[in-house]
């Protein structure tokens, strides 16, 4: 057998990707148009495509530069409430609904991409676990923030106030979009299946394309030694920030996306279970592994709902399917012995093949 | 001058209400610093370990007439046995594993736990008694020292919590330093192999640590169900996060660092809420945030130059 | 291309503390440095090193375990900002530098403790040696336009020219990390070479070598000299190493200098002797 060369295989490697997502698509769009779908899974399409966003935008800052992050439902936070703020205040003067989503999605990504700039800058400063925290405690004050502003739109422009929804002094014929701890609570729904899927194809394409660059490699040999990564020219603050800020603006398209998919949400959707909730897709998927983030992120999602039956235990049960994963997947014991199993399998299809 | 008299007064108020919040959280902390030290790893089901905590003195107190004494040491005595469980369950087969493996690991045991505890006492919040009052004999119920005529109140349940926090303190201290259990625990986090080189039994060790770690959680857990009233499956959680947020701040791995960050953290917060109660934990984290900056290794943490 | 084989050069005294080859006595040296030193807490692992390499000189810095050789490439390249004196890097001071921009500016290191990025192939590794001389930026990555594809194949050609230094060719595909020991210290000078040193630092590239493998690193060492027309300063402890290429030698003891001077010269220094076997007991 020939040997591929790494340009060849991460060629095949990557069109395998983008094949499962096109394939999952289009099998999806046909269930759906001959009716096949229930319509709780119909619901959960558009929050599972801004999941697999948040997964393959978190792998990037956990798996490719190797930092912990445990607050990155924040930017998606950021991301959702900029997105549904820019789209209720462009209602008359962008007529199209997907035109709008479009430039929710992207002002989302601006948006949060700025604030990933904000709370990157100090943070990437920090080392392991104290990185970690601090990307928790940011996580917590967006989210607090967040749930103090009131926000509001009339002809005169966009009103800010963190007291209540009076002290914004709308004129008449103007609305309050984001009501301080209640959140959004008459938003325009917009997302569609086919918008997640766009967003999807894009995080793929810009993360694969940024992991097998010049600067992915320079991401990646700053997580493997920070030290000789220096010492060959490669300016740790600079590619550290690229990584982040990238995964920021990603999660802020995933949360405007996820936001426009609902009439109403508050902050607190956006909590540090949601931040965990991406981690464990990221882990279980397989750190640095883009399509291992995809395919979790996914099946993960849907699990708790085919789970619906145990309705009381499927928290439980989740709780048990992580740990026993974690466990074989990273115990040396318990891993020698799948190896093994595999092994003997590979060797025989081996031995099969050269027979032919 | 009657102003600022009930000024002082007011600040004295929430000083003393922020040392006994914060005492929690140095409690609290201090089994994550103990845990973190020995097994480099972030326990997050300690927080729901607390909660477990709380629940048994509740059930033994209420359901079953025992003395609040006996209710503690009853939870602290299953706490004991669940962390020495947890641990050698799901922690140990994972010590050569990368950090994040264990990470998750505990995000599932705490998630276990908390909906174990949702499923066995479902979501309705229990009321916690007040364990430290007392009815004299008109039938009024006394809950503290009232001091000025009324303006200042030192609840019974402060006092047991911060007398509780510095004999802990203290001995804590006096374990890890005198003792031969506790000299093995600073060996061993310092160096696992060489500690095993030297005849020290590593996984005696770290069982110990977490039955340490996991009594003092349900200490604690008493004293915050005491202090609030309110017990339910996810009580344990947001306290647990501020507590792993005031180990930091301290400077992780370390005891005293653990009891200076709960204090400090707890002082904070309470005079953030008198300000702003729904910003009060974006004040917190933003203290939290500004102190790692200048010092990025915690206020009594100690700086490790790597070797190159 | 071959160079013409180049006589030893000789360190000579100079007026300064420092030495400067005789050869290159007209030029100024690719580094200087002057009562360079470093406290670490109250413990000073490095006081008044006074050295000077000359720009196509191979140089040794010898001297038992803990006496802060490493320490003195990490002052180099400023790992460790040193506490005193200055580092002149062809002539210009590298005080407000730090580890990026000494690189930039012309030193390139392997370490004691072998740092590869284990998780990356060999060519990635040489790659990223070529970091900074690879012309395009995040967006062209992204949106791999023309310059990406350019730039990369330019790359790929100069990563296999330097990986052929060594004939690791075949073995560019390979996981840094899965290499054989020696492949991986190889490596690591490849890596080192490809941000186009003007100076060379190579910390034990012999350790954990067999006694050929040695002699061929040796011969490398020399033909990358000749080659790219570098200076080499390089800790060893393999003495047949280190006498049989270095053109100059410095001896370190408890971070002071203690002797410098050709091979020969060292050889004989009763100074280096007593540091190494310890002094004689009297009577």
């Amino acid at each position: 057998m020939k040997t591929l060369s790494p340009g060849r295989k991460r060629l095949i490697d990557n069109s395998i990707t983008y094949g499962i997502v096109i394939a999952a698509y289009i099998i999806l769009q046909i269930m759906n148009a001959g009716g096949h779908m229930s319509p709780s899974l119909q619901g959960l399409l558009v929050p599972i495509c801004a999941y697999i966003t948040m997964a393959i935008s978190l792998n990037l800052v956990v798996g490719i530069s190797g930092e912990l992050s445990l607050g990155h439902a924040g930017f998606m936070s950021v991301g959702a409430f900029s997105g549904v703020v820019a789209s209720m205040s462009l209602q008359q003067a962008i007529p199209s609904g997907s035109i709008r989503l479009a430039v929710s999605m992207v002002v989302g990504a601006l948006c949060a991409g700025v604030a990933g700039l904000i709370v990157g800058v100090p943070v990437l400063r920090l080392r392991g676990d104290y990185l970690a925290i601090v990307t928790l405690a940011f996580g917590e004050i967006i989210k607090n923030i967040i749930n103090v502003l009131y926000v509001g739109v009339d002809q005169n422009g966009i009103h800010f106030s963190t007291a209540n929804e009076m002290a914004l002094n709308l004129e008449e014929g103007g609305m309050a979009i984001l009501k301080g701890p209640m959140g959004v609570t008459s938003n325009v729904k917009l997302s569609s299946f086919t918008a997640g899927f766009i967003l999807v194809m894009i995080a793929l394409v810009v993360a694969l394309n940024l992991i097998n660059s010049r600067s992915g490699r320079a991401i990646m040999a700053l997580r493997d030694n920070r030290i000789a990564a220096e010492s060959v020219g490669i300016g740790a603050t600079k590619y550290k920030l690229m990584a982040f800020v990238t995964s920021a603006v990603m999660a802020g398209a995933a949360g405007a996306l996820y936001a426009m998919n609902f009439s109403s949400f508050a902050a607190k959707k956006f909590d540090f279970n949601t931040s965990i909730l991406i981690l464990v897709f990221v882990v279980l998927g397989g750190l640095g592994n883009i399509r291992g983030s995809v395919i979790a992120a996914a099946l993960l999602y849907v699990l708790p709902e085919l789970l619906r039956d145990f309705y009381d235990y499927r928290m439980l049960i989740y709780a048990v399917v992580l740990i026993l994963v974690m466990l074989a997947t990273n115990n040396p014991t318990i891993k020698g012995f799948f190896a093994r199993f595999f092994r003997k399998e590979k060797e025989e299809t081996a031995k099969g093949g050269a027979a032919q | 001058m009657i102003e600022k008299e009930v000024i002082v007064l007011s600040l004295l108020n929430n000083l003393i209400n922020g040392i006994s919040l914060g005492s929690v959280y140095a409690i609290i902390a201090l089994g994550y610093t103990m845990v973190y030290g020995i097994a480099k790893m972030l326990n997050f089901a300690h927080g729901d370990v607390i909660m477990v905590g709380a629940y048994i003195c509740f059930f033994a107190t209420q359901n079953f007439g025992l003395n609040p004494v006996v209710g503690v040491i009853l939870a602290m005595l299953v706490c004991t046995v669940l962390g020495i469980v947890i641990e050698r369950l799901a922690y140990k087969p994972l010590r050569s594993a990368p950090s994040l493996a264990v990470l998750i690991t505990a995000i599932g045991v705490s998630y276990f736990l908390q909906n174990s505890a949702l499923l066995m006492w479902k979501s309705d919040p229990k009321i916690f008694p007040k364990f430290f009052s007392y009815t004299d004999a008109e039938g009024t119920v006394h809950s503290g020292i009232t001091l000025f005529d009324g303006q200042l109140t030192i609840t019974y349940v402060a006092i047991v919590t911060v007398a509780a926090c510095v004999v802990i303190m203290i001995g804590l201290t006096l374990f890890t330093g005198k003792t031969k259990m506790g000299k093995a625990m600073r060996a061993c986090s310092e160096d696992k192999s060489a500690a095993q080189l030297m005849g020290i039994n590593v996984n005696t060790t770290i069982s110990m640590t977490f039955a340490i770690g996991s009594a003092l959680a349900a200490i604690a857990g008493v004293l915050l169900c005491s202090t609030y009233q309110t017990l339910m499956p996810t009580t344990g959680s947001l306290p647990g996060i501020k507590a792993f947020t005031a180990a930091v701040f301290g400077g992780i791995g370390s005891i005293p660092g653990a009891m200076l960050g709960g204090i400090l953290l707890g002082i904070i917060e309470i005079f953030a809420k008198t300000v702003n109660t729904q910003l009060s934990d974006a004040v917190v984290f933003g203290v939290l945030i500004v102190v790692l900056l200048v010092k990025p290794t915690g206020l009594l943490g100690k700086a490790v130059r790597e070797k190159v | 291309m071959t160079m013409p084989k180049r006589e030893p050069t000789k360190l000579v005294e100079v007026p300064s503390p420092n030495k400067i080859p005789e050869r290159d006595i007209d030029k100024t040296p690719i580094l200087e440095c002057q009562h360079l030193g470093i406290d670490f807490g109250g413990l000073t692992a490095v006081n008044e090193f006074n050295m000077a390499i000359g720009r196509t000189e191979i140089t040794g810095l010898i001297g038992p375990n803990g006496a802060g050789k490493t320490t003195v490439f990490n002052l180099l390249t400023k790992v460790y900002q040193p506490t005193r004196g200055t580092i002149l890097l062809d002539g210009i001071d590298t005080h407000n530098m730090n580890t990026v921009q000494v690189n930039k500016a012309g030193i390139a290191r392997t370490f004691q403790n072998i740092r590869l990025f284990s998780n990356l192939t060999v060519e990635d590794n040489v790659k990223l040696g070529l970091h900074n001389h690879i012309g395009y930026g995040m967006w062209s990555g992204i949106f791999r336009l023309p310059r990406y594809w350019k730039e990369e194949k330019v790359a790929h050609e100069r990563a296999m020219e330097l990986l052929s230094i060594f004939e690791m060719e075949d073995l560019a595909n390979a996981k840094a990390g899965s290499l054989p020991y020696g492949a991986q210290r190889r490596l690591e000078i490849v890596r080192a070479l490809a941000t186009n040193p003007s100076l060379l630092l190579l910390d034990e590239p012999a350790a954990g070598m067999t006694p050929s493998e040695t002699a061929e690193l040796m011969e490398n060492i020399v033909k990358i000299r000749d080659t790219f027309q570098i200076a080499v300063l390089l800790i060893e402890h393999d003495m047949s190493l280190v006498m049989g290429i270095c053109e100059g030698i410095c001896v370190l003891n408890f971070g002071q200098i203690i002797a410098k001077g050709t091979p020969d010269e060292i050889k004989n220094n009763p100074q280096v002797i007593e540091a190494y076997l310890g002094t004689k007991k009297e009577g």
